[in-house]
């Protein structure tokens, strides 16, 4: 600090000290010894960190494509998107709770209330019930940010919490029985069996989620304060960003999204279950962490949680393709492939920040 | 002179936590059981007395383990699945005899928890993603065992003293949580070992720097939750009699994790209470068996559950400074 400040005032004096600092880097040359650039090693390593994924994809595809005749088919690809587009919602919300330092263990069960709340209300039509479900979720979800902004307890405990609750009130509400979407209500249904020239439409809607995320994630307000919020929350506290307010909406978002999945999920089969969604908030957290997005918050993004979603798709998808491979070596293979991975990205990391 | 306030006279307003961290489940377990007792037919009898004691063991020793994990600021989400591996490994080798199959699956359940702790300490990544990727395989590799996931009945009757036996009117399985109890509290108080796991959670760098051994302190902790989540398999795979892949364990993590954080063990690390692990674990055993014999549905104990875990620690939560 004091020695950029030296800086700034010896090399230009009419101008501010804060104004001069972020031009540091840039000024150096004149007399000032010029800090090093980050060794390239460092540089390479955090590019790897932040792209490994895309690079891990691209030789999964390429493997399934060499391997298997069935995999490069439009059928088989629209498969894995279609199989993968309810787990993208989820993810999606997970990506921004996580950029803010948090986590949300709830959203299984949130996209299970939401589906049932959803499916209860489909005789009185599609919007009714989409709206429904839809305001259930974000009603938890913003159970959640409150109770971790204002009570202060950990986002772990509370999201558990609220996963054990809207679990119990799903199972309760239902008599453990699946709740079916009346037939009229064709809109519903259509969410999650219908096409858009010939995409299925939960593509199509997690593909404009994740469209709309990334936008607002980096080209809003809303955006840049989550990522101050998981970056440093006391600097961006004391910078005056209303930090609760963001954590609160980004719990509600998260929730919204999870239902937006149960609803997709409901209307795909044709009726809400009370156990629906059970252990995707793992698949999800799994998913955002492949991806590249840091558990402690701060860094990351939407586009590394789509690479993440799509590489434990693929993965998942040539296990199928090659059918020898039981269920229970694809979780054992799939629990290896997850630490393999972080413990790589870790490294990276290591070597990234002890570079600059 | 004026009089200092006395210890705990500090936070005047907040009456319980006088009571220490454990107060406000102290409270809540009270004021469960004298609920219970009054409302709840047959809730105040030596038999269901016995029977949460007997439900409440295979939560605790897992619990136990996930105190010590937690007290250094990890977390350890593989329990479940460790569970599962240790009875498969015991159902696999129960024919070459008790003496090779209970080891046997205790080491297994072992080399999980050194899995976990040698990634959380040596290469730095944090414990709920290492135990999230051990609890995927670990469920994934307990049915490879289990020969293909199949359910392998048990009928090794010294096996079965394990979770089915009595001494006088007391359960095997209740002796075994208590002797463990009583163990990880004289370890946690009593033992440089106990001071290095609150030490390592509370500021892992200050204590290397008083020479701790922090990253062998962090192994050791994950080594013996994997140990203890092992026993409780085996003990749960006498109960059923059978060892059941897909069943055993599952969620355990989310009840243990609840049992250490309504007992009042910071999730942050550096501060552990088994006491009030044990009296966490018996307020969630007593709300389960009472709305069990309130026929209220299964459902709605998940609620007031998360109630009361949102409770304890909206109780405990450390004041803002």
């Amino acid at each position: 600090m004091e020695h950029q400040g030296q800086i700034g005032g010896g090399g230009a004096p009419a101008l501010s000290v804060r104004s001069t600092r972020p031009e540091v880097p840039a000024g150096a040359g004149s007399g000032v010894p010029a800090p090093r650039p980050p060794a390239l090693r460092a540089r390479a390593a955090a590019m790897l960190q932040r792209q490994g994924a895309v690079v891990a994809l691209m030789v999964v595809c390429v493997f399934g494509f060499a391997r298997y005749e069935a995999f490069a088919t439009p059928e088989n690809l629209l498969n894995v998107l279609r199989q993968n587009s309810m787990l993208g919602f989820v993810a999606l919300g997970m990506t921004m709770v996580i950029l803010t330092g948090g986590i949300d263990l709830s959203v299984g069960s949130v996209l299970a209330v939401a589906g049932i709340v959803a499916a209860k209300l489909s005789g009185q039509g599609t919007l009714v019930a989409i709206a429904g479900g839809l305001a259930a979720g974000a009603l938890l979800g913003t159970l959640n940010g409150v109770l971790i902004t204002r009570a202060r307890i950990q986002p772990f405990i509370v999201t558990l919490a609220m996963m054990i609750a809207a679990r119990g009130v799903a199972l309760g509400v239902t008599g453990e029985n699946s709740v079916r979407v009346d037939r009229a209500a064709a809109g519903f249904l259509w969410l999650g069996r219908g096409r858009i020239v010939g995409i299925p439409v939960p593509v199509v809607l997690a593909a404009l989620a994740f469209v709309v995320g990334w936008i607002v994630l980096r080209y809003t307000r809303f955006g840049r304060y989550v990522y101050a919020a998981g970056d440093n929350q006391d600097a961006a506290r004391l910078l005056g960003l209303k930090v609760d307010r963001v954590l609160i909406a980004t719990y509600a978002i998260s929730g919204l999204l999870a239902a937006m999945a149960g609803i997709v999920l409901a209307g795909r089969l044709g009726a809400g279950q009370p156990v629906a969604g059970t252990g995707w908030e793992l698949d999800a957290i799994a998913a955002v962490v492949v991806g590249g997005t840091l558990l402690s918050g701060g860094q990351g993004g939407v586009g590394s949680t789509v690479v993440g979603v799509l590489l434990l798709g693929v993965i998942f998808n040539l296990f199928n393709l090659e059918g020898t491979i039981t269920p229970w070596w694809q979780g054992v293979l799939r629990g290896v492939f997850l630490l393999g991975v972080v413990v790589i990205q870790s490294r990276l990391q290591k070597r990234a920040t002890h570079g600059h | 002179m004026a009089a200092r306030p006395a210890p705990g006279g500090g936070t005047a307003g907040r009456w319980w936590s006088a009571l220490g961290p454990t107060g406000g489940a102290v409270i809540a377990l009270v004021a469960l059981v004298a609920a219970n007792s009054i409302f709840t037919p047959n809730f105040a009898t030596a038999g269901n007395f016995w029977n949460v004691l007997f439900q409440l063991s295979v939560t605790l020793l897992v619990a136990v383990g996930m105190t010590l994990v937690i007290a250094t600021g990890g977390i350890d989400l593989s329990v479940g699945s460790v569970m599962a591996i240790s009875a498969a490994v015991a159902a696999v080798t129960l024919d070459r005899g008790l003496f090779v199959a209970i080891p046997l699956a205790l080491v297994a359940g072992m080399a999980v928890g050194l899995l976990n702790g040698a990634f959380v300490s040596y290469f730095k990544v944090q414990a709920i993603v290492v135990t999230l990727a051990t609890l995927l395989a670990g469920r994934g590799l307990a049915q490879v065992i289990n020969r293909g996931g199949a359910l392998l009945a048990i009928d090794d009757s010294g096996f079965l003293v394990l979770g089915r036996g009595h001494v006088g009117p007391v359960p095997v399985q209740v002796l075994i949580a208590a002797a463990v109890v009583a163990l990880a509290i004289f370890v946690l108080r009593s033992t440089p070992f106990g001071r290095y796991v609150l030490a390592a959670g509370g500021n892992p760098a200050a204590a290397r720097l008083a020479g701790v051994p922090v990253n062998r302190t962090v192994v050791t902790v994950y080594v013996m939750s994997g140990l203890l989540a092992g026993l409780a398999g085996l003990v749960e795979a006498s109960r059923l009699g059978a060892s059941a892949a897909a069943r055993i364990g599952q969620g355990a993590e989310l009840d243990a994790i609840a049992a250490v954080v309504v007992g009042g063990t910071l999730l942050s690390g550096g501060r552990a209470t088994i006491m009030g692990t044990v009296i966490g674990a018996l307020i969630m055993q007593v709300i389960a068996t009472s709305f069990n014999m309130l026929l209220i549905p299964y459902a709605w104990a998940l609620a007031f559950k998360a109630l009361i875990i949102l409770f304890a620690v909206y109780l405990q939560r450390p004041r803002r400074v």
